[in-house]
């Protein structure tokens, strides 16, 4: 069905779609419509799944974890000061191999109060163990939906994925969407570890060092794993339904002299940007980066690197500078740009690429 | 690509109006994109709307500095913001207004009363006249996209009635 | 042209006004009603502790405050916790400076109650204000733990289906020095009730019903009456308590011999609209069990 929808909404549809069992979630600017609209969903019926109107994140995430051991699917959605208050929750959901799908809707954190898109409340997840993914328009918040629930629960995979997108400037806006009905494409899901009378086994008990890392590397090689189930899953689905995604959307790069990385919406507006330079005579490119975790391989040549942080790693640098400079030893020209809603234009992002300074960090509107 | 700026006031029905917008190009086979800007104000603030009309893709997600159109549902709003910055030299503007306010002399304004369309056949919700449904009717006669696809975008969004009767008296009462 | 203001003071409060009127509250809010009537009964040594919700943005938007006194804003389940180490501070410095926390429902039911019964416990010398919209009006109106049974929020298109949680009788097992309830209906007995909890030292704690128009679906100009509605029903209790001693407040006196009808009270608000029979019920059941404990308390048996 083709139609316009939001990007809140889009992911509510996507998860009406998946139908998990149980949904525990919490209220949040800019996530809140995902819940309302959950909620309407199963008041009218047309979702037949349990929700939980919990009394916090730590216990919307403490919710889905009791509720997925015990073998069934389960969603919730978040933001900011939402994902940080279930921080410890987070850790848990990926430690105990439980395939819960979650979204987060992308927004600064306070002090002072700023309820617009930053990258730094789910980056600061990164290391948790999650898979996340981050996306730029309102199909692909629903098709990336849709997928998580493929990916999290895939037997060679079980960890929790993140979806991640921008507060306000794609959880707000109204663009086209095509709703499909999924079919099979999420087979039913077989978890191995689900709690069951039946086999009586502790979970989560105290585990001695001799043991402990062999645990954590277990969820390690699972997240190297989920690098060819993503790839399938993004394959299959593109077989399905004909919408094509990868690790990284790739704008006019082939000849590129000069490329410009970024996250989420901001990648869509670099587009823009790249060819008011080509017209100009530059030859650039538009790189925009959709899973950071498992981090994608980037097939960057030796092409001159703009990147754009929408986050930032006090003391260090914008995180995925700094991890394309870990990953490829590469050096770039590093723009921490749209903080907490900070607008940046096509022509903003054309003006970072001509005056790029490799080997440099630079805050967009901040005299230095 | 067509760029349109709505200017309203929180809680008078913008947002709607500017998915309304999105709606009814998306219809006529177009691209579009509504982006409502949302300050950090409560209700009765005056708030704007972003909408994008193309025939391909729209890429861009950040607000409108030149609009083609400025659509003012409130026009107090006028004295507030400056409703015509930015406007393109041909640039046109609606007004819900019986007559031209003083800030607006000089731009190529278009005048409907929306307030009193929906006054008039009783399009009331909250103790407040209906605008997001009257104004597409106006928006269609400017050519914004076909009175057809207003229709549809209008009776896909609402089910009662009167929402497409003043859009029709919108649409006629537009000279 | 002269521009002449005439200052009407209200009986009984301070003329010196601690919030501007350039709030961007809704119009009619009576939270934010309280508040004014809170910080003149408190005056100007006064530090207000404020956790993510309605009052958090109707500050106004930096650099702009329409406050007058300090706020401090803190994260949603923070309030209680940070009103703590404030007044822990305060106390080392040898200052008296009243500390308020001024939190919703949410913040207070809901994600707060942890940090709230904590420094209930360790006998914090601070006022802990719950201001009690029955919903989160920050988020635009979703359930709260203090919702009513039947009112539509966005969260509960069709009715919430649990009941209010009863906050005061959690808070009155802390057996504090002070605890009190009110209305914005009723602002001199609420300025009274502020003036004597912030005379006691060690933990107070109000619970003040504010009608929301917007989320409780009725005409902005009908805020008073809403609120005295809810009094005049007997749905909302107004008393306070010091230690076990009970005193019933005048309005809930009145509402116990001679209730307003209840329906009154729901016909008044769209948020009702599709209230059922036996919500109605267990409304009233619980509406005259909270009286009757209230009752059999305050005769002392
Ligand atoms: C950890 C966290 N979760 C959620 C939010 C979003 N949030 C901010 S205020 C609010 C509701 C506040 O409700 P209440 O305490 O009743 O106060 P009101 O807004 O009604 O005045 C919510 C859910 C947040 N800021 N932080
Ligand atoms: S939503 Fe309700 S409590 Fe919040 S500012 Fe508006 S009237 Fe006041
Ligand atoms: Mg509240």
């Amino acid at each position: 069905m083709l139609t316009i929808s939001t990007g809140n909404n889009a992911v509510a549809a996507a998860v009406r779609q998946a139908i998990p069992a149980v949904v525990a979630a919490y209220p949040i600017t800019p996530q809140t419509e995902i819940v309302e609209q959950i909620a309407n969903y199963v008041t009218n019926g047309s979702l037949k799944s349990k929700y939980i109107p919990v009394e916090s994140e730590h216990s919307a995430m403490a919710a889905c974890i009791g509720a997925s051991i015990t073998g069934i699917r389960t969603f919730t959605a978040t933001s900011s000061h939402g994902l940080l208050y279930m921080h410890e929750m987070v850790n848990w959901a990926a430690g105990a191999r439980l395939p819960i799908v979650m979204a987060n809707v992308n927004r600064a954190l306070g002090p002072g109060w700023n309820v617009w898109a930053e990258h730094t409340d789910s980056l600061q997840a990164r290391d948790t163990g999650w898979l996340q993914v981050y996306v730029a328009t309102v199909q692909e918040a629903y098709d990336a939906t849709i997928m998580a629930f493929r990916i999290a629960e895939d037997r060679r995979v079980y960890l929790p994925v993140m979806i991640n997108l921008d507060g306000f400037s794609l959880s707000h806006i109204t663009q086209q969407l095509e709703e499909s009905e999924i079919g099979d494409f999420i087979p039913p899901l077989m978890l191995d570890h689900a709690i069951d009378t039946k086999a009586p086994a502790g979970y989560g008990c105290m585990t001695p060092s001799t043991d402990y890392f062999r645990i954590r590397y277990d969820i390690e090689r699972s997240m190297r794993d989920s690098v060819a189930v993503i790839r399938e899953t993004e394959d299959a689905f593109a077989t399905k339904f004909g919408r094509k995604y990868s690790w990284t959307e790739n704008y006019r790069c082939e000849d590129a002299e000069v490329l410009v990385l970024s996250m989420g919406t901001l990648g869509k507006e670099a587009e823009v940007a790249v060819d008011i330079l080509r017209d100009e005579g530059v030859k650039a490119g538009a790189m925009r980066v959709r899973w950071i975790r498992p981090f994608p391989e980037l097939d960057l040549g030796d092409r001159e690197l703009v990147v754009i942080d929408r986050n930032y790693s006090f003391g260090f640098g914008g995180i995925l500078a700094s991890s394309i400079r870990a990953k490829t030893g590469r050096q770039c020209y590093n723009v921490i740009a749209g903080i907490g809603g900070q607008e940046v234009t096509y022509n903003d992002i054309a003006g970072f690429i001509r005056n790029r300074r490799i080997g440099e960090e630079t805050w967009f509107g901040v005299d230095a | 690509m067509f760029e349109i700026r709505l200017h309203s006031r929180g809680g008078q029905g913008g947002v709607t109006a500017a998915k309304l917008m999105a709606l009814a190009a998306f219809r006529d086979g177009k691209y579009a994109t509504a982006a409502p800007f949302y300050g950090a104000e409560r209700r009765g603030a005056p708030i704007v709307s972003f909408i994008r009309i193309d025939d391909k893709p729209i890429k861009i997600y950040s607000q409108i500095h030149n609009p083609d159109l400025v659509v003012v549902l409130d026009p107090s709003i006028i004295d507030l913001v400056n409703v015509f910055d930015g406007l393109k030299p041909d640039g046109k503007v609606l007004i819900n207004a019986t007559e031209v306010p003083a800030k607006a002399a000089g731009y190529k304004v278009s005048l409907v009363d929306l307030t009193g369309i929906a006054l008039k056949i009783n399009l009331i919700v909250a103790g407040s006249p209906i605008l997001n449904t009257p104004v597409i009717g106006a928006l269609a006669k400017m050519g914004l996209f076909s009175r057809e696809s207003a229709s549809a975008a209008i009776k896909e969004m609402f089910s009662d009635e009167r929402n497409y009767q003043a859009a029709l008296m919108a649409f006629e009462e537009l000279v | 042209m002269t521009d002449i203001r005439v200052q009407i003071v209200m009986s009984g409060t301070s003329a010196t006004e601690y919030i501007c009127k350039c709030t961007s509250a809704c119009a009619g809010c009576s939270s934010s009603l309280i508040l004014r009537h809170v910080l003149k009964a408190a005056g100007p040594d006064t530090v207000l502790v404020v956790p993510a919700c309605c009052t958090s943005v109707l500050q106004g938007v930096w650099p702009n405050t329409a406050f007058n006194i300090p706020v401090y804003n803190v994260a949603f389940a923070a309030a209680a916790a940070v009103a703590s180490g404030m007044a822990a501070a305060f106390e080392s410095m040898g200052k008296n400076t009243n500390v308020i926390a001024y939190a919703g429902d949410g913040g207070t039911v809901d994600i707060g109650i942890q940090a709230l019964s904590g420094a209930l416990e360790r006998e914090t010398n601070f006022l802990y204000i719950c201001y009690d919209n029955e919903a989160y009006g920050n988020t635009g109106m979703q359930r709260s733990g203090s919702t009513p049974i039947g009112a539509r929020t966005t969260t509960t298109p069709g009715g919430k289906v649990h009941k209010k949680k009863d906050l005061d009788r959690i808070i009155a097992a802390h057996n504090l020095p002070y605890m009190a309830t009110a209305c914005s209906a009723y602002p001199q007995d609420l300025a009274k009730k502020v003036q004597k909890a912030l005379s006691i030292k060690g933990p107070k704690f109000m619970h003040i019903l504010a009608p929301c128009p917007p989320g409780w679906r009725y005409d902005a100009s009908k805020t008073i009456e809403v609120g005295k509605m809810a009094v005049k029903t007997g749905l909302w209790a107004m008393y306070e308590r010091e230690y076990d001693l009970l005193t019933i407040s005048g309005p809930t006196k009145a509402a116990m011999i001679k209730p307003a009808p209840l329906e009154d009270y729901f016909k008044m608000q769209g948020r009702f609209s599709g209230l059922k029979e036996e919500q109605v019920k267990t409304v009233r059941g619980e509406m005259e069990r909270n009286l009757r404990m209230l009752k059999a308390e305050a005769e002392g048996c």
